[in-house]
Protein backbone atom coordinates (compact mmCIF):
# COMPACT_ATOMS: atom_id res chain seq x y z
CA UNK A 1 0.00 0.00 0.00
CA UNK A 2 2.96 2.51 0.86
CA UNK A 3 4.34 1.82 -2.74
CA UNK A 4 0.92 3.21 -4.08
CA UNK A 5 1.30 6.52 -2.00
CA UNK A 6 4.86 6.47 -3.24
CA UNK A 7 3.80 6.50 -6.80
CA UNK A 8 1.27 9.17 -5.81
CA UNK A 9 3.60 11.34 -4.68
CA UNK A 10 6.02 10.73 -7.77
CA UNK A 11 3.49 11.39 -10.05
CA UNK A 12 2.36 14.94 -8.68
CA UNK A 13 5.95 15.88 -7.82
CA UNK A 14 6.38 15.82 -11.41
CA UNK A 15 3.33 17.06 -12.96
CA UNK A 16 4.95 20.28 -10.28
CA UNK A 17 8.20 20.03 -12.32
CA UNK A 18 6.42 19.55 -15.57
CA UNK A 19 4.24 22.98 -14.72
CA UNK A 20 7.17 24.01 -13.48
CA UNK A 21 9.05 24.51 -16.49
CA UNK A 22 6.31 24.88 -19.10
CA UNK A 23 4.55 27.79 -17.28
CA UNK A 24 5.57 31.68 -17.72
CA UNK A 25 2.94 33.28 -15.47
CA UNK A 26 5.10 33.59 -12.32
CA UNK A 27 2.05 32.61 -9.90
CA UNK A 28 0.95 29.51 -11.54
CA UNK A 29 5.06 28.46 -11.71
CA UNK A 30 4.79 29.80 -7.76
CA UNK A 31 1.74 27.21 -7.18
CA UNK A 32 3.24 24.18 -8.89
CA UNK A 33 6.32 24.81 -6.43
CA UNK A 34 3.41 24.27 -3.93
CA UNK A 35 2.62 21.26 -5.47
CA UNK A 36 5.62 20.26 -5.27
CA UNK A 37 6.31 20.94 -1.83
CA UNK A 38 2.84 18.77 -1.00
CA UNK A 39 4.11 16.29 -3.09
CA UNK A 40 6.82 15.55 -0.58
CA UNK A 41 4.39 16.04 2.18
CA UNK A 42 2.66 13.05 1.15
CA UNK A 43 5.63 10.62 0.95
CA UNK A 44 6.61 11.77 4.42
CA UNK A 45 3.23 11.10 5.69
CA UNK A 46 3.20 7.39 4.10
CA UNK A 47 6.08 6.79 4.68
CA UNK A 48 5.44 8.08 8.61
CA UNK A 49 2.80 4.66 8.40
CA UNK A 50 4.39 2.70 7.04
CA UNK A 51 7.15 2.74 9.71
CA UNK A 52 4.99 3.22 12.52
CA UNK A 53 6.74 6.33 13.60
CA UNK A 54 5.60 10.08 13.99
CA UNK A 55 8.56 12.00 12.60
CA UNK A 56 7.44 11.80 9.34
CA UNK A 57 4.14 13.72 10.51
CA UNK A 58 6.57 15.93 12.27
CA UNK A 59 8.54 16.37 9.15
CA UNK A 60 5.55 17.41 6.75
CA UNK A 61 4.60 19.85 9.57
CA UNK A 62 7.88 21.90 9.25
CA UNK A 63 7.31 21.73 5.43
CA UNK A 64 4.12 23.26 6.23
CA UNK A 65 5.51 26.58 8.24
CA UNK A 66 8.19 27.05 5.85
CA UNK A 67 6.32 26.54 2.94
CA UNK A 68 3.67 29.40 4.77
CA UNK A 69 6.57 31.97 5.12
CA UNK A 70 7.91 31.13 1.54
CA UNK A 71 5.08 32.16 -0.11
CA UNK A 72 4.60 35.06 1.57
CA UNK A 73 8.09 36.22 0.97
CA UNK A 74 7.55 35.11 -3.19
CA UNK A 75 4.32 36.57 -3.97
CA UNK A 76 5.60 40.04 -2.12
CA UNK A 77 8.56 39.53 -4.33
CA UNK A 78 5.71 38.70 -7.28
CA UNK A 79 4.00 41.78 -6.21
CA UNK A 80 6.72 44.66 -6.27
CA UNK A 81 7.87 42.80 -9.85
CA UNK A 82 4.59 43.08 -10.92
CA UNK A 83 4.44 47.11 -9.70
CA UNK A 84 7.90 48.07 -11.67
CA UNK A 85 7.38 45.27 -14.86
CA UNK A 86 3.24 45.37 -15.60
CA UNK A 87 3.51 41.85 -15.59
CA UNK A 88 4.18 38.53 -14.03
CA UNK A 89 5.40 36.67 -17.14
CA UNK A 90 8.73 35.27 -15.94
CA UNK A 91 9.86 35.90 -19.65
CA UNK A 92 9.78 39.69 -18.72
CA UNK A 93 12.93 39.60 -16.39
CA UNK A 94 15.57 39.75 -19.11
CA UNK A 95 16.24 43.04 -17.74
CA UNK A 96 18.20 40.89 -15.29
CA UNK A 97 20.75 39.78 -17.62
CA UNK A 98 23.98 41.15 -17.98
CA UNK B 1 -6.54 -18.86 -0.06
CA UNK B 2 -6.70 -15.10 0.82
CA UNK B 3 -9.71 -13.02 0.35
CA UNK B 4 -9.79 -9.73 -1.59
CA UNK B 5 -10.52 -7.23 0.97
CA UNK B 6 -11.01 -3.51 0.23
CA UNK B 7 -10.60 -1.38 2.93
CA UNK B 8 -11.81 2.26 3.69
CA UNK B 9 -8.38 3.45 3.43
CA UNK B 10 -8.01 2.16 0.04
CA UNK B 11 -11.39 3.44 -1.37
CA UNK B 12 -10.29 6.70 -0.10
CA UNK B 13 -6.88 6.41 -1.43
CA UNK B 14 -7.84 5.23 -5.21
CA UNK B 15 -10.90 8.64 -4.76
CA UNK B 16 -8.35 11.04 -3.85
CA UNK B 17 -5.45 10.01 -5.99
CA UNK B 18 -7.75 10.70 -8.76
CA UNK B 19 -9.02 13.74 -8.09
CA UNK B 20 -5.31 15.10 -6.79
CA UNK B 21 -3.46 14.09 -10.50
CA UNK B 22 -6.76 15.50 -11.96
CA UNK B 23 -6.32 18.43 -10.30
CA UNK B 24 -2.74 18.93 -11.01
CA UNK B 25 -2.55 18.21 -14.29
CA UNK B 26 -5.68 20.95 -14.37
CA UNK B 27 -3.13 23.44 -12.55
CA UNK B 28 -0.99 22.82 -15.13
CA UNK B 29 -2.67 23.31 -18.31
CA UNK B 30 -5.33 25.95 -17.34
CA UNK B 31 -4.44 29.12 -18.96
CA UNK B 32 -6.07 31.27 -16.45
CA UNK B 33 -4.27 31.55 -13.32
CA UNK B 34 -7.83 31.75 -11.08
CA UNK B 35 -8.56 28.13 -12.59
CA UNK B 36 -5.00 26.98 -11.90
CA UNK B 37 -5.34 28.01 -8.27
CA UNK B 38 -8.59 26.38 -7.56
CA UNK B 39 -7.04 23.20 -8.97
CA UNK B 40 -4.40 23.37 -6.54
CA UNK B 41 -7.35 23.85 -3.76
CA UNK B 42 -8.85 20.34 -5.21
CA UNK B 43 -5.30 18.68 -4.98
CA UNK B 44 -5.04 20.45 -1.28
CA UNK B 45 -7.99 18.93 0.16
CA UNK B 46 -7.82 15.38 -1.42
CA UNK B 47 -4.66 15.58 -0.01
CA UNK B 48 -5.44 16.76 3.10
CA UNK B 49 -8.40 13.39 3.36
CA UNK B 50 -5.28 10.91 2.42
CA UNK B 51 -4.05 12.27 5.29
CA UNK B 52 -6.53 11.68 7.44
CA UNK B 53 -6.86 7.84 6.22
CA UNK B 54 -3.02 7.59 6.85
CA UNK B 55 -3.72 8.81 10.62
CA UNK B 56 -2.78 11.93 10.97
CA UNK B 57 -5.80 13.92 11.69
CA UNK B 58 -3.58 16.90 12.83
CA UNK B 59 -2.13 17.12 9.80
CA UNK B 60 -5.26 17.11 7.73
CA UNK B 61 -6.83 19.78 9.62
CA UNK B 62 -3.05 21.68 9.65
CA UNK B 63 -3.14 21.27 5.52
CA UNK B 64 -7.13 22.16 5.24
CA UNK B 65 -6.06 25.42 7.56
CA UNK B 66 -2.92 26.15 6.68
CA UNK B 67 -2.62 25.59 2.98
CA UNK B 68 -5.97 25.93 1.84
CA UNK B 69 -7.17 28.40 3.99
CA UNK B 70 -3.96 30.90 4.24
CA UNK B 71 -1.53 29.95 1.43
CA UNK B 72 -4.09 29.45 -1.33
CA UNK B 73 -5.90 32.68 -0.62
CA UNK B 74 -2.75 34.54 -0.53
CA UNK B 75 -2.52 33.81 -4.26
CA UNK B 76 -6.11 34.75 -4.97
CA UNK B 77 -5.25 38.10 -3.43
CA UNK B 78 -2.72 37.76 -4.89
CA UNK B 79 -3.78 37.25 -8.33
CA UNK B 80 -6.66 40.04 -8.06
CA UNK B 81 -4.66 42.20 -7.25
CA UNK B 82 -2.52 41.55 -10.47
CA UNK B 83 -5.28 41.30 -12.58
CA UNK B 84 -7.44 38.80 -12.91
CA UNK B 85 -7.76 38.59 -16.48
CA UNK B 86 -4.31 38.34 -17.21
CA UNK B 87 -3.72 34.75 -19.34
CA UNK B 88 -0.97 33.07 -19.66
CA UNK B 89 0.62 32.81 -23.78
CA UNK B 90 0.09 29.46 -24.83
CA UNK B 91 3.02 30.20 -27.58
CA UNK B 92 6.50 28.35 -26.96
CA UNK B 93 9.19 31.05 -27.35
CA UNK B 94 12.13 28.24 -26.98
CA UNK B 95 12.17 25.87 -30.08
CA UNK B 96 11.47 22.37 -28.39
CA UNK B 97 10.73 23.22 -25.05
CA UNK B 98 8.18 21.45 -24.77
CA UNK B 99 9.35 18.26 -26.22
CA UNK B 100 12.45 18.39 -24.04
CA UNK B 101 10.42 19.18 -20.83
CA UNK B 102 7.95 15.92 -21.23
CA UNK B 103 11.53 14.43 -21.91
CA UNK B 104 12.39 15.42 -18.50
CA UNK B 105 9.48 14.66 -17.08
CA UNK B 106 9.27 11.25 -18.41
CA UNK B 107 12.81 10.67 -17.02
CA UNK B 108 12.55 12.27 -13.19
CA UNK B 109 9.59 9.99 -12.84
CA UNK B 110 11.04 6.93 -13.90
CA UNK B 111 14.28 7.70 -11.43
CA UNK B 112 12.09 9.18 -8.95
CA UNK B 113 9.58 5.81 -8.57
CA UNK B 114 12.98 3.17 -9.13
CA UNK B 115 14.42 5.71 -5.92
CA UNK B 116 11.49 6.03 -3.88
CA UNK B 117 10.26 2.43 -3.92
CA UNK B 118 13.95 1.16 -3.08
CA UNK B 119 12.69 2.98 0.89
CA UNK B 120 9.33 0.93 0.92
CA UNK B 121 10.95 -2.21 2.85
CA UNK B 122 8.59 -4.95 4.41
CA UNK B 123 5.08 -4.47 5.74
CA UNK B 124 3.55 -1.28 6.39
CA UNK B 125 3.21 -1.15 9.92
CA UNK B 126 0.43 1.32 10.17
CA UNK B 127 0.82 4.42 12.93
CA UNK B 128 -2.07 3.85 14.99
CA UNK B 129 -0.29 1.58 17.16
CA UNK B 130 2.08 5.01 17.84
CA UNK B 131 -0.76 7.12 17.92
CA UNK B 132 -2.79 5.28 20.55
CA UNK B 133 0.32 5.07 22.82
CA UNK B 134 0.78 8.44 22.99
CA UNK B 135 -3.04 8.77 24.03
CA UNK B 136 -3.75 10.26 20.63
CA UNK B 137 -2.03 11.77 17.02
CA UNK B 138 -2.25 15.31 18.60
CA UNK B 139 -0.29 14.22 22.31
CA UNK B 140 2.22 12.34 20.29
CA UNK B 141 3.32 15.05 17.53
CA UNK B 142 3.27 17.34 20.92
CA UNK B 143 5.33 15.37 22.78
CA UNK B 144 7.89 15.14 19.91
CA UNK B 145 7.63 18.92 18.72
CA UNK B 146 8.77 19.83 22.22
CA UNK B 147 11.29 17.37 23.19
CA UNK B 148 13.48 16.44 19.95
CA UNK B 149 12.68 19.01 17.57
CA UNK B 150 12.31 21.71 20.34
CA UNK B 151 15.28 23.40 18.55
CA UNK B 152 13.83 23.42 15.10
CA UNK B 153 10.26 24.59 16.39
CA UNK B 154 12.09 27.71 18.20
CA UNK B 155 13.64 28.57 14.68
CA UNK B 156 10.29 28.24 13.20
CA UNK B 157 9.24 30.91 15.56
CA UNK B 158 12.33 33.34 14.28
CA UNK B 159 11.36 32.16 10.27
CA UNK B 160 8.12 33.63 10.80
CA UNK B 161 9.20 36.31 12.31
CA UNK B 162 11.25 36.87 9.37
CA UNK B 163 8.99 36.27 7.08
CA UNK B 164 6.43 38.15 8.57
CA UNK B 165 9.14 41.61 8.86
CA UNK B 166 10.42 40.80 4.82
CA UNK B 167 6.85 40.73 3.76
CA UNK B 168 5.74 44.50 5.37
CA UNK B 169 9.49 45.54 4.04
CA UNK B 170 8.88 44.45 0.54
CA UNK B 171 5.17 45.30 0.22
CA UNK B 172 6.04 49.34 0.63
CA UNK B 173 6.93 50.96 -2.39
CA UNK B 174 10.34 52.94 -2.73
CA UNK B 175 10.24 56.39 -2.11
CA UNK B 176 11.81 58.04 -5.02
CA UNK B 177 11.51 61.61 -3.88
CA UNK B 178 12.19 63.11 -0.90
CA UNK B 179 9.45 63.65 1.32
CA UNK B 180 7.87 67.32 1.03
CA UNK B 181 7.28 68.11 4.70
CA UNK B 182 5.50 71.56 6.42
CA UNK B 183 9.32 72.77 6.29
CA UNK B 184 9.86 72.76 2.71
CA UNK B 185 6.35 73.91 1.69
CA UNK B 186 6.65 76.94 3.68
CA UNK B 187 10.26 77.72 2.08
CA UNK B 188 8.38 77.02 -1.36
CA UNK B 189 5.51 79.50 -0.18
CA UNK B 190 8.11 81.94 0.30
CA UNK B 191 9.81 81.56 -2.66
CA UNK B 192 7.16 82.02 -4.45
CA UNK B 193 6.08 85.76 -3.24
CA UNK B 194 9.56 86.85 -3.95
CA UNK B 195 9.84 85.92 -7.06
CA UNK B 196 6.37 86.19 -8.20
CA UNK B 197 4.62 88.07 -5.77
CA UNK B 198 2.14 85.52 -4.74
CA UNK B 199 0.11 85.60 -1.90
CA UNK B 200 1.57 83.01 0.73
CA UNK B 201 -1.20 82.89 3.40
CA UNK B 202 -4.27 80.60 2.85
CA UNK B 203 -6.53 81.50 0.44
CA UNK B 204 -9.81 83.07 0.84
CA UNK B 205 -13.38 81.50 2.61
CA UNK B 206 -15.80 80.12 0.19
CA UNK B 207 -18.61 83.05 1.05
CA UNK B 208 -21.08 83.27 3.51
CA UNK B 209 -24.39 84.97 2.45
CA UNK B 210 -27.90 85.12 3.63
CA UNK B 211 -29.12 82.72 1.43
CA UNK B 212 -26.12 80.83 0.13
CA UNK B 213 -23.43 79.19 2.41
CA UNK B 214 -22.14 76.07 0.40
CA UNK B 215 -18.56 75.45 -0.32
CA UNK B 216 -19.58 76.14 -3.89
CA UNK B 217 -20.44 79.45 -3.78
CA UNK B 218 -17.22 82.06 -4.53
CA UNK B 219 -16.47 85.04 -1.96
CA UNK B 220 -17.11 88.59 -3.00
CA UNK B 221 -14.41 91.38 -3.38
CA UNK B 222 -14.73 94.70 -2.12
CA UNK B 223 -15.26 95.53 -5.54
CA UNK B 224 -18.15 93.39 -5.93
CA UNK B 225 -16.48 91.00 -8.22
CA UNK B 226 -15.46 87.12 -7.57
CA UNK B 227 -12.74 86.10 -5.69
CA UNK B 228 -11.31 83.13 -8.03
CA UNK B 229 -9.76 81.03 -5.25
CA UNK B 230 -12.45 81.17 -3.16
CA UNK B 231 -13.60 78.07 -4.36
CA UNK B 232 -11.89 74.70 -5.26
CA UNK B 233 -10.88 74.17 -8.91
CA UNK B 234 -12.57 71.21 -9.31
CA UNK B 235 -15.90 71.65 -8.19
CA UNK B 236 -15.48 74.45 -10.29
CA UNK B 237 -15.16 72.19 -13.07
CA UNK B 238 -18.32 70.02 -11.56
CA UNK B 239 -21.13 72.76 -10.71
CA UNK B 240 -22.30 76.21 -12.37
CA UNK B 241 -20.59 78.35 -9.43
CA UNK B 242 -23.02 81.63 -8.75
CA UNK B 243 -21.64 85.19 -10.24
CA UNK B 244 -21.30 88.22 -8.67
CA UNK B 245 -24.27 89.89 -9.65
CA UNK B 246 -26.35 86.63 -8.77
CA UNK B 247 -25.21 86.85 -5.17
CA UNK B 248 -25.64 91.14 -5.00
CA UNK B 249 -29.67 90.55 -6.44
CA UNK B 250 -29.82 87.57 -3.89
CA UNK B 251 -28.76 89.94 -1.23
CA UNK B 252 -30.32 93.09 -2.34
CA UNK B 253 -33.67 90.26 -2.09
CA UNK B 254 -33.11 89.66 1.48
CA UNK B 255 -32.76 93.19 2.28
CA UNK B 256 -35.82 94.27 0.63
CA UNK B 257 -37.49 91.14 2.67
CA UNK B 258 -36.38 92.26 5.71
CA UNK B 259 -36.92 95.71 5.03
CA UNK B 260 -40.82 95.28 4.60
CA UNK B 261 -40.82 92.25 7.55
CA UNK B 262 -39.33 95.34 9.78
CA UNK B 263 -42.33 97.27 8.83
CA UNK B 264 -44.78 95.01 9.78
CA UNK B 265 -43.65 94.05 13.38
CA UNK B 266 -45.23 95.28 16.41
CA UNK B 267 -43.86 97.90 18.63
CA UNK B 268 -43.19 95.50 21.32
CA UNK B 269 -40.47 93.32 18.99
CA UNK B 270 -39.01 96.57 17.77
CA UNK B 271 -38.32 97.19 21.06
CA UNK B 272 -36.82 94.00 21.86
CA UNK B 273 -35.57 94.21 17.87
CA UNK B 274 -33.89 97.51 19.50
CA UNK B 275 -32.61 96.47 22.35
CA UNK B 276 -30.47 93.62 21.05
CA UNK B 277 -29.35 96.08 18.25
CA UNK B 278 -28.34 98.48 21.14
CA UNK B 279 -26.60 95.14 22.53
CA UNK B 280 -24.21 94.32 19.15
CA UNK B 281 -23.46 97.84 18.99
CA UNK B 282 -21.80 98.06 22.59
CA UNK B 283 -19.98 94.52 22.00
CA UNK B 284 -18.44 96.42 18.77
Amino acid sequence: MTSLYAVLAVILFTIGLIGFLIRRNALVVFMCVELMLNACNLLFVAFSSHHGVLDGQMAAFFVMVVAAAEVVIGLSIIVMITRTRRSTSVDAENVLKG
Amino acid sequence: MSILVITGTEVVFWICAVLAILGAIGLISFSKPVYSALCLALVMISLAVIYASLGAPFLMAVQIIVYTGAILMLFLFVIMLVGVDSTDSITETLKGHRVAVGLAGVGVLALLVLGVLQGVVGQGLGVDVTNTAAGGNVQGLAELIFSRYVIAFEATAALLITAAVAAMVLAHPEQIKKKIGQKERAEERLQAFTSSGKHPGPKPNSGVFARHNSIATPALLPDGSVAENSVSEILASRVTIATGEQLWEAHDEVLLALETADGELDEDEDEDLDEADDKEGSDD
